[in-house]
């Protein structure tokens, strides 16, 4: 397949084409952060390749408040994953939450209404079969916004999400983006989520400017105490990336020829 | 489109369900993407063919200049040109008369010769000078003899334009003020996008939206940075489900720089404004053409849709200048010969999109 995006699932934990997330220990959080010069989305649409790949069987819930589907789909197809036949095989579940907006005096009501769609959806596929199940949303700071500005509720729902991971085994991705709360106090959103998390991937633009082969770097950050991989404990790995239209090339500074 | 359809395949056939639409200002992108454009040749062709439909534009202002209206105005008269619905909301208490200081467009000397060859095939002879005259009439023409309208139109800025692209009745505005909330003009944004929605088979018109200024302190909803938020981000989803471009400016300095950066990242194309301060001897020093720019424009995201790849740009800040005083141009930033180079200097041109001008000669 492709060894160029290996550093990456390295720095994850992944073993090539064999394991995914949910299966190394019982089930992560992870958070990506990203600026307005660099989107994080492609990390995202990485995971959900590597997540619905045929040889892990895995499960994929995408709660979606910024792209429609159609976005994904063409995205994803041209990475040679067919969003549609796996939503068929009841394999990618898309929550579009593109027009949530929780009502004025009930704003917990509308995240309670998506958790519990959310939670129905891991319980039924959980039972089947030890299926490794990720859930993935896009992004969190739309869903601040969905929710008046009420982090707290957001919290709430994050933490709901985190005892799935614990309850069912699966694997919580979000997006976000530093740069909005980097401006501000920092007991915020943000350093809770952070903390919640046991991998952090920062996408950050390069420190020398914009560049047509490099588009920029990502920064892995293992906080989580994983069983079996030893090795990634406390680690933090950096390296350069390009994005393409079917991959992600990861490689060191310098490297790329 | 072809994507709705279920395939039991991950291969698809690279076939265009939908031909090359007639319908004048709309071109087709990468990725299944239509472009309008944005009323300036040279930002068309930075951003790699217009606007696409279903973007949120944002330009951010600098409060010291009003620069950002010359984007504005070409933008919506580009859409009056085509004969595209147009809404337009601003904070003060009569948009309409906004309306009144939009620019004409520049004929090119080609549209006249044909003009005149096509007159005279009519047995007609009417002076080129009083076809403004004719009002109804010189539209049924213009469709006539044109066949297919520009993409895109150079616009004189010291002309206004023509009474009867006015007299269209796809032109709402709405004014900011007086309103506690925003509950209206989104309601008013949604009747209007509920017009374009986006349908499998083909476009029939797109549409434009021209916000001016949306934060501005004398609203009285400038202090619910949420609702606005709510507002900006409900506008966005409607608008990726219909064939319309919105354009909206905002002065970031003036809203806390959380959510300045909030709404930053809902935009997809995003463009600011800074203008040039008339006498400044380091920038004089510093690039050529100096005396002629007026603003600079930055560009810092391009619109990425159905694809993950960033656009990555040669150049991401340009000079705008008025070519022969009237229309706006956007030209590279060229660098001025530095003193005590030996012999004759050439200004190091940018290799860019861009009209890019012949680099200076100093003998």
């Amino acid at each position: 397949m492709d060894r160029s995006s290996n550093l990456l699932d390295e720095a994850l934990g992944l073993d090539y084409g064999q394991t995914d997330l949910s299966s190394t220990c019982s089930g992560r959080v992870v958070v990506v952060e990203d600026c307005v010069e660099t989107s994080g989305a492609f990390v995202l649409h990485h995971l959900v390749k590597r997540s619905l790949s045929p040889l892990t069987s895995g499960i994929v819930i995408f709660v979606a408040l910024a792209h429609p589907f159609a976005h994904y789909d063409r995205i994803l197809r041209k990475m040679g994953c067919n969003l549609l036949v796996q939503k068929d095989h009841k394999k990618f579940l898309f929550l579009d939450m593109l027009m949530l907006k929780c009502p004025d005096g009930d704003v917990k009501g509308g995240l309670v209404e998506l958790y519990g769609n959310i939670q129905k959806a891991v319980a039924a596929s959980a039972l089947p079969s030890s299926r490794s199940i990720t859930i993935m949303v896009d992004d969190l700071s739309l869903m601040e916004v969905a929710a008046n500005g009420s982090s707290n509720h957001v919290l709430d729902f994050l933490h709901y999400c985190h005892t799935l991971t614990t309850e069912f085994g699966c694997s919580l991705i979000i997006l976000s983006h530093e740069d909005i709360y980097s401006t501000t106090d920092r007991s915020t959103l943000i350093v809770q989520v952070e903390y919640l998390a046991e991998i952090i991937i920062k996408v950050e633009p390069l420190a020398t400017g914009l560049a047509t082969d490099v588009h920029g770097q990502l920064t892995v950050i293992n906080q989580g105490d994983c069983g079996g991989q030893q090795s990634l404990q406390n680690k933090k790995c950096n390296f350069h990336f390009r994005v393409r239209e079917n991959t992600v090339e990861c490689f060191y500074p310098g490297s790329q020829t | 489109m072809a994507a709705m359809k279920s395939r039991s395949s991950s291969f698809s056939r690279n076939v265009a369900t939908v031909p090359t639409p007639q319908i004048p200002g709309l071109k087709c992108g990468p990725n299944g993407t239509m472009f309008v454009s944005s009323g300036i040749p040279d930002l068309d062709k930075i951003l790699g063919g217009g606007f696409p439909l279903g973007s949120l534009v944002m330009v951010m202002e600098d409060p010291e200049a009003p620069h950002h209206m010359l984007l504005l105005r070409n933008f919506m008269s580009q859409g009056l040109v085509h004969n595209q619905p147009l809404l337009y909301a601003s904070p003060s208490k009569e948009p309409r008369a906004f309306l009144g200081t939009l620019p004409s467009p520049i004929l090119s000397k080609e549209d006249k010769h044909r003009d005149n060859d096509i007159e005279q095939e009519k047995g007609l002879r009417i002076a080129w000078q009083y076809k403004k005259y004719f009002g109804e009439q010189q539209q049924n023409f213009g469709v006539h003899m044109d066949g297919k309208l520009d993409y895109s139109n150079d616009f004189d800025l010291r002309k206004p334009l023509d009474r009867h692209f006015l007299g269209n009745q796809h032109i709402d505005c709405i004014s900011l003020q007086g309103s506690p909330d925003l509950s209206t003009f989104c309601d008013r944004c949604s009747t209007f996008l509920a017009q374009l929605a986006r349908h499998d088979d083909s476009i029939t018109c797109a549409g434009r939206i021209a916000i001016q200024s949306f934060y501005s302190p004398q609203c009285e909803y400038s202090n619910m940075e949420w609702e606005m938020l709510s507002c900006i981000r409900s506008l966005k989803s409607m608008l990726g489900s219909s064939n319309a471009v919105a354009v909206i400016t905002f002065p970031p300095s003036l809203i806390l720089p959380s959510f300045s950066k909030r709404w930053q990242h809902l935009a997809d194309i995003l463009l600011s404004i800074k203008a040039i301060p008339d006498e400044d001897k380091d920038l004089s020093n510093l690039l050529t053409g100096y005396q002629d720019m007026f603003g600079l424009l930055n560009v810092h995201k391009v619109a990425r849709f159905n694809t993950q790849v960033p656009f990555i740009l040669d150049a991401t800040t340009f000079s705008m200048k008025l070519k022969k005083r009237k229309s706006l141009i956007l030209e590279c930033l060229n660098q001025a010969p530095v003193d005590g180079s030996s012999g004759s200097s050439y200004g190091t041109s940018g290799s860019c999109s861009g009209s890019s001008k012949a680099g200076k000669l100093d003998f």
